[in-house]
């Protein structure tokens, strides 16, 4: 008990603001960072998703870009050079250089159309329109209807979801057992309906693609608000008197962002997805306009012959598709704090 | 159980009224009458044939007629064809479809598993990176395009299957493949991630620690667990399946629902459509209650009165 240690006055001395400032145990090595630096940080490290996002970049610069200078108008007719394979300058591979095989010979197309001189990067179509210009024309329809119809989605699927997931109870039973019945018809029917009604044409594939794409934004936001309402910053913000729109606006908004950008990421690609399909059964677009999905239409029409013609829509298509799905799969990882690097 | 089936069983009915109440006030809307040659017709011509179709009775009673109609499975009869009832239009053409829709899912999925699971088990390996290439192409190649080249390389280019047309089992073999493309790529993510997660789980390391072997492990403890959750996503893929065959059913002229519902769509075929809307309603509604009951079945954790744990 009493075997208290002795120790000397002198291994103690008071600490001086010097000696404080060379220690460095309480130094924070890693420069702090915000929610989104963060994400930021882990999404460049995701190299698919990276070159996803470049690629969608400059997909989205050539198809808006090409309003203001496109290489050839897109509706421009030239009957006389139909149906010229592609043709890149100083490419000599087959398939890329403006030959095709006819008669069991490889000639030169576009010296039998009298095109010299021209090169079309993407070749022709049944009209001499140039593909190229087509499709960057198609891709910004496309893509035109995807936001749109996403950004319809975001404002009637996040309020829907917020709205039932705070009132909780029987107003949320209720709206979920709605969801539930719109769910219960495939998309697409809902989809080809609406279009009927509206006459088709590019505002009718948005209204519908709209109108039946938010159930999955509505169910997740609704799921994260229900478990975000019970914490306590919620509790202090409605204690403190907040009006529910502003704690909306301010609490619930910003910690659900996440899972909203996240889910648009897969929204878009569906919405392409189903204008392409709408356009390719004949009830989407009409001519003169042009989407991915007209394309690949009219390309399907000669694809013995002229398989360049569906070839490079449905590439186009497919990598917007990889793109925006890839970016999803990264960003879903980039915003989940649990992946491992 | 009885109580959560008869209830679940309430709400499909609830959901199919709906359907069909609104599909028929839809189509009530939409312009143009089903007369063929309406100005070769007199007056009471057109009132004589509004009254043998029902026609001439007002809306609601229109409404109540059709809805003992669709009760009996009868929808009326087609516009496009002449005295074809829709019933039948649609009964002699559902089993193509079905016969492809379901080759599709079961091939998709059961090679998705195969695939999923492999990635799992050798995580960062070339298999796994192999396995999540496959599923994400899966997902981006849309199955029209999928189904257009399958067309020409393997039908006509090579000739190993017909090209279009229905016939035996040689001509679904193209369809069920383009069909089968998402299902395979979306159960693969699926299978992996799960599996991934279970294969950390503590009772695999105990099943480990315990000896068993390797084959072992995987086949009987983190193969089945993460199979479970599988069956979520089965309705979705359901409804994926639906929609591709509208198209791919075209694209190989197959003499089905997915084929009758466009051609309907482009000729104006109103009472074929809402036929049509209301048995993929009623497949759909099938399938989701399906895959809720057998998902109690299996994990006994679920508790079938619609709240988990």
């Amino acid at each position: 008990m009493a075997d208290t240690v002795k120790l000397p006055e002198d291994s103690f001395k008071p600490m001086t603001a010097d000696d404080r400032a060379s220690l460095d145990s309480e130094k924070i090595a890693a420069p702090s960072l915000t929610f989104t630096q963060d994400a930021w940080r882990r999404l460049k490290k995701n190299k698919g998703a990276w070159v996803s996002l470049i690629i969608l970049a400059i997909i989205f610069i050539m198809a808006f870009g090409s309003l203001f200078v496109s290489p050839h108008d897109p509706n421009a007719v030239h009957p006389s050079y139909a149906n010229l394979p592609s043709k890149i300058p100083g490419v000599g591979i087959n398939g890329f250089n403006g030959t095709l095989v006819q008669a069991g010979q490889r000639i030169d197309a576009y010296q039998q159309a009298g095109a010299s001189g021209k090169a079309y990067i993407m070749g022709t179509d049944y009209l001499g329109r140039d593909l190229f210009s087509r499709v960057l024309y198609g891709t910004r329809i496309s893509l035109i209807i995807a936001l749109v119809a996403t950004l319809f989605d975001l404002t009637i699927g996040v309020t829907y979801g917020m709205f039932s997931g705070w009132k909780g109870g029987r107003i949320d039973t209720f709206m979920q057992r709605v969801i539930e019945i719109i769910l219960s018809i495939p998309n697409l029917v809902v989809i080809v309906l609406l279009i009927l009604i509206l006459k088709p044409g590019m505002t009718s594939i948005i209204i519908a693609i709209a109108l039946t794409s938010w159930t999955n934004m509505a169910r997740l936001v609704r799921a994260q608000t229900l478990e975000l309402k019970e914490q306590e910053f919620i509790l202090a913000a409605k204690t403190l008197g907040e009006s529910p729109l502003k704690i909306a606006f301010k609490h619930l908004l910003p910690n659900l962002s996440s899972v909203i950008i996240i889910n648009t990421m897969f929204t878009i690609p569906n919405a392409i997805f189903f204008e392409a399909t709408l356009s390719y059964i004949g009830i989407g677009i009409s001519s003169p306009q042009a989407s991915l999905g007209t394309l690949l239409n009219d390309g399907q029409k000669n694809f013995q012959f002229l398989p360049y013609q569906m070839w490079w829509p449905a590439l186009v298509l497919c990598i917007i598709m990889l793109a925006f799905n890839l970016l999803g799969d990264g960003l879903r990882d980039a915003f989940d704090p649990r992946t491992k690097e | 159980m009885a109580k959560y089936l008869a209830k679940r069983i309430f709400y499909l009915i609830l959901t199919l009224f709906i359907v069909i109440t609104v599909t028929f006030f839809l189509m009530k809307l939409l312009p143009g009458t089903p007369l063929t040659n309406q100005a070769k017709l007199s007056k009471s011509q057109i009132a004589l044939i509004y009254q043998q179709y029902g026609l001439d009775k007002p809306v609601w009673q229109q409404y109540l007629l059709y809805i003992a109609g669709a009760v009996k499975g009868n929808f009326g009869t087609s516009f496009q064809f002449s005295d074809q009832p829709v019933s039948y239009l649609i009964s002699s053409r559902i089993a193509q479809s079905l016969q492809i829709g379901l080759q599709a899912i079961i091939l998709g999925v059961l090679v998705g598993v195969i695939i999923g699971a492999f990635g799992a088990m050798r995580q960062n390996s070339w298999v796994d990176t192999t396995s999540t290439i496959v599923s994400i192409l899966g997902i981006s190649i849309p199955s029209f395009v999928l189904a257009v080249l399958l067309q020409y390389y393997l039908g006509l280019k090579l000739g190993w299957f017909p090209i279009a047309e229905w016939g035996g089992f040689s001509y679904t073999v193209l369809p069920t493949l383009a069909l089968a493309a998402t299902p395979l790529a979306e159960s693969a993510r699926f299978v992996r991630t799960e599996m991934v997660d279970v294969l950390s789980s503590d009772y695999i390391e105990l099943a480990k620690a315990k000896g068993l072997s390797r084959t072992g492990v995987i086949y009987h403890h983190a193969l089945r667990n993460s199979l479970i959750p599988l069956i979520t996503i089965v309705g979705p893929l359901a409804v994926n399946i639906m929609t591709g065959s509208m198209v791919v059913e075209n694209i190989f002229s197959i003499p089905g629902i997915g084929e009758q519902f466009v051609k309907s769509v482009l000729t104006n075929d109103y009472p074929t459509i809402m036929g049509l809307t209301i048995v993929y309603s009623f497949m759909l509604c099938v399938v989701l209650l399906f895959t809720d009951i057998l998902y109690g079945v299996v994990d006994p954790r679920i508790r079938l009165t619609g709240k988990a744990n």
